[in-house]
């Protein structure tokens, strides 16, 4: 069957390399320091999707994300992947969302490109680790829901077959199309760039990145219309703002610290036999063991 | 009206671990808050079964929710019930485990009542707050503590307008503690078709296959940790004869776990399982801020590093210097020696 896919993806920071310049010294993160990566659990539910696509001849993905037009990236990524086309959804009203904010805006591009058969994306983003914008882009959509699927089994006649991850264990669910469905790290890696994607869309951009005093090479995104990427703001969705970014947020950050841990007095000993023997009569001696 | 709801998630008819905690932390909360604690239980043939294994954490009213179709968990049925309850009773505080389950029903269950939702907490509280731009005062918030970017800082978050106000914690995190093996509490058995509409019964789980976990690290009163210092999956052999004398269980980091030195579900730390045994002997491990969010309240802390300068060690009761081949050796030889 022919299907429509949106797939959900974030440029987050890399908090898996933080280094020692990540922190400044008031304790904030220097965002600077971090470089922007496409979330990884979002490259697994990419190739899940791109799957589903090489299965259904005639299927589309398309790339849907929120962020600065610096995260046009994560179009331009899916693009050279295997994705169809996308939306960069970006205005100063989406900015400082919570999840519910954000999977608002999301569920209302989402409307707006049209009802798709299939939204997946990644099970938790690495900068919040929340794992909430999935759910609640289904629930905002009225859909149900497969969370830390690892892999889509099958699809057809409408219905959808997943292996998902649970505590402890897997189970194998079947559910109605359309739905939603985020995918765990444990999924398949994403295949990599098309070569020949990449020589296709490496130039395209969103309308925010192009320079003020004009393209080089206007001419030819007059005839490439794929080089210009689609760019929507708040009003291009008909959103409402008091549902968007700061105050669509009903999770408020009180306070940030810095961690510091109470240095405790140690005792400090070499590998020696004598240290050794002795610290495990201390212990013994005082029933902290045996 | 106001008060501290807790869902408890069922495999079959046992009540999780992680929900007993929450339970233990709700009774604390609602006693500072001057309410009620109540549950909620929701599966298959759990009338009779589940009441014991929840009331005595000082519930004073249990939700009961039994009917075909409620277990194992599917995502639609289990959102109605919370909506549908929350909506006639208005918790102030909604409490459920950072599980699989937790995750999947949480955020659902916050976006239909647009009430915010933190993940992962690793404290809870009650505080007042001020919003500055606002001019508001605000009494008696949940503060809902959770470490952020990636474990490198600690953010308390508020929501000050909108109830209930839903947290959920990892399992470990919060101590359990029973209040009064006879604690009276009332049970309440509702009628599941008034709160599920039958097209809520979409997904279906066609096969399950769940296996009670390999290690009682959560239990452990005294842990063996190994990290990517103890170099292979034979090196973790050392680590397991020292368990065995000491009768402990064995934990790793997470580069141990990544680099394949031993299984997954032994992970200590913020994405890991969280311990805190009387007695931790941290093996390799160089002490990044996530493994010490899952061990930091370990009774005495012993580190095992060669590295006299390892992060670690600043929390460390014991800083033994010395690589593990050869000191892992020792300690057997010596526990032997001086336990006979
Ligand atoms: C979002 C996020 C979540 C994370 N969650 C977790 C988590 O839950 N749990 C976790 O553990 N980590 C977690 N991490 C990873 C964490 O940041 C560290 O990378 C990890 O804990 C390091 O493991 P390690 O100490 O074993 O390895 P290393 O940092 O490589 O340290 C190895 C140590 O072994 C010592 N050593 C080397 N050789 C020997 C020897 N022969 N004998 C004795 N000592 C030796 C070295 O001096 C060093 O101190 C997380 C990271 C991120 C970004
Ligand atoms: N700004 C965003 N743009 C697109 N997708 C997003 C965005 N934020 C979250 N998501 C999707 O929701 C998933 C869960 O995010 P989170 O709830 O932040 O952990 C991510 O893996 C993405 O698939």
């Amino acid at each position: 069957m022919i299907l429509k896919i949106v797939v959900l993806a974030k440029q987050v920071p890399d908090t898996r390399n933080v280094g020692k310049d990540a922190m400044t010294p008031e304790g904030t993160v220097n965002r600077s320091a971090l470089p922007a990566i496409f979330n990884p659990e979002d490259l697994n539910a990419l190739e899940q999707a791109l799957r589903l696509k090489d299965l259904n001849p005639g299927s589309t993905v398309t790339m849907l994300t929120m962020g600065p037009p610096r995260a046009a990236d994560i179009i331009r990524e899916g693009l050279f992947r295997g994705a169809d086309n996308g939306y960069l959804l970006t205005d100063r009203a989406f900015a400082g969302a919570d999840t519910l904010a954000t999977s608002y805006a999301l569920a209302t591009a989402i409307k707006k490109i049209g009802q798709p058969d299939i939204i997946i994306g990644g099970r938790q983003a690495i900068d919040g680790d929340t794992a909430q914008v999935g759910p609640q882009v289904a629930e905002k959509l009225g859909l149900t829901q497969i969370t830390y699927a690892e892999e889509i089994l099958k699809c057809e006649n409408g219905r959808i077959t997943v292996r998902r991850h649970i505590d402890g264990g897997v189970e194998t669910v079947e559910g109605p199309l359309p739905i939603v469905i985020t995918v765990n790290g444990s999924a398949a890696p994403c295949r990599p760039r098309n070569a020949k994607l990449v020589m296709k869309y490496k130039k395209a951009l969103v309308p925010l990145e192009m320079p003020a005093e004009g393209l080089p090479y206007a001419e030819e995104y007059k005839n490439k219309p794929y080089l210009t990427l689609n760019q929507w703001s708040t009003a291009d969705i008909d959103a409402d703002l008091q549902q968007c970014g700061l105050s669509g947020s009903p999770t408020k950050v009180k306070s940030v610290e810095n961690i510091v841990f109470q240095a405790k007095e140690s005792k400090t000993l070499t590998a020696s036999d004598q240290d050794i023997d002795n610290l495990m009569k201390e212990l013994l001696a005082n029933h902290t063991i045996g | 009206m106001n008060n501290v709801f807790v869902y408890c998630e069922i495999e079959g008819t046992k009540v999780a671990e992680v929900s007993q905690e929450l339970l233990t932390k709700g009774r604390k909360l609602a006693n500072q808050l001057g309410v009620s604690l109540e549950a909620i239980c929701a599966g298959y043939n759990i009338k009779g079964k589940v009441e014991s294994q929840v009331l005595p954490f000082g519930v004073d009213k249990l939700h009961l929710f039994d009917a075909e179709g409620l277990f194992p968990y599917t995502s639609k049925p289990h959102t109605s019930i919370l909506v549908n309850l929350f909506k006639q009773e208005k918790p102030q505080i909604c409490l459920m485990g950072a599980t699989v389950i937790g995750r999947d029903l949480g955020p659902r269950v916050s976006s239909a009542l647009t009430s915010g939702l933190t993940a992962d907490c690793t404290a809870l509280e009650i505080g007042p707050h001020d919003d500055k731009k606002a001019g508001v005062h605000y009494d008696n918030l949940l503060y809902q503590i959770r470490p952020a970017f990636g474990g490198n800082i600690v953010a308390t978050i508020v929501n000050p307008e909108h109830r209930p106000q839903m947290a959920t914690v990892r399992s470990g995190v919060m101590k359990m503690e029973v209040l009064d093996p006879n604690y009276k509490g009332e049970v309440i058995v509702h009628d599941v078709a008034k709160f599920v509409p039958d097209t809520d019964y979409v997904v279906k789980v066609i096969e399950r296959h769940v296996e009670a976990a390999k290690n009682n690290l959560k239990g452990a009163p005294i842990i063996v940790a190994g990290g990517y210092g103890v170099g292979s999956r034979e090196g973790f052999g050392l680590l397991y004869d020292l368990a065995k004398e000491l009768h402990a269980e064995v934990g790793a980091s997470r580069a141990a776990v990544d680099a394949g030195f031993c299984e997954h579900d032994m992970q200590i730390g913020q994405t890991g399982v969280t311990v805190r045994p009387k007695v931790y002997i941290a093996c390799g491990i160089s002490g990044a801020i996530q493994h010490i969010a899952g061990m930091k309240e370990s009774g005495i802390i012993i580190s095992v590093n060669s590295d006299p300068n390892a992060p670690i060690n600043t929390i460390a009761d014991y800083v033994i210097t010395g690589t593990v081949e050869e000191v892992l050796p020792k300690m057997i030889k010596y526990y032997k020696a001086n336990s006979k």
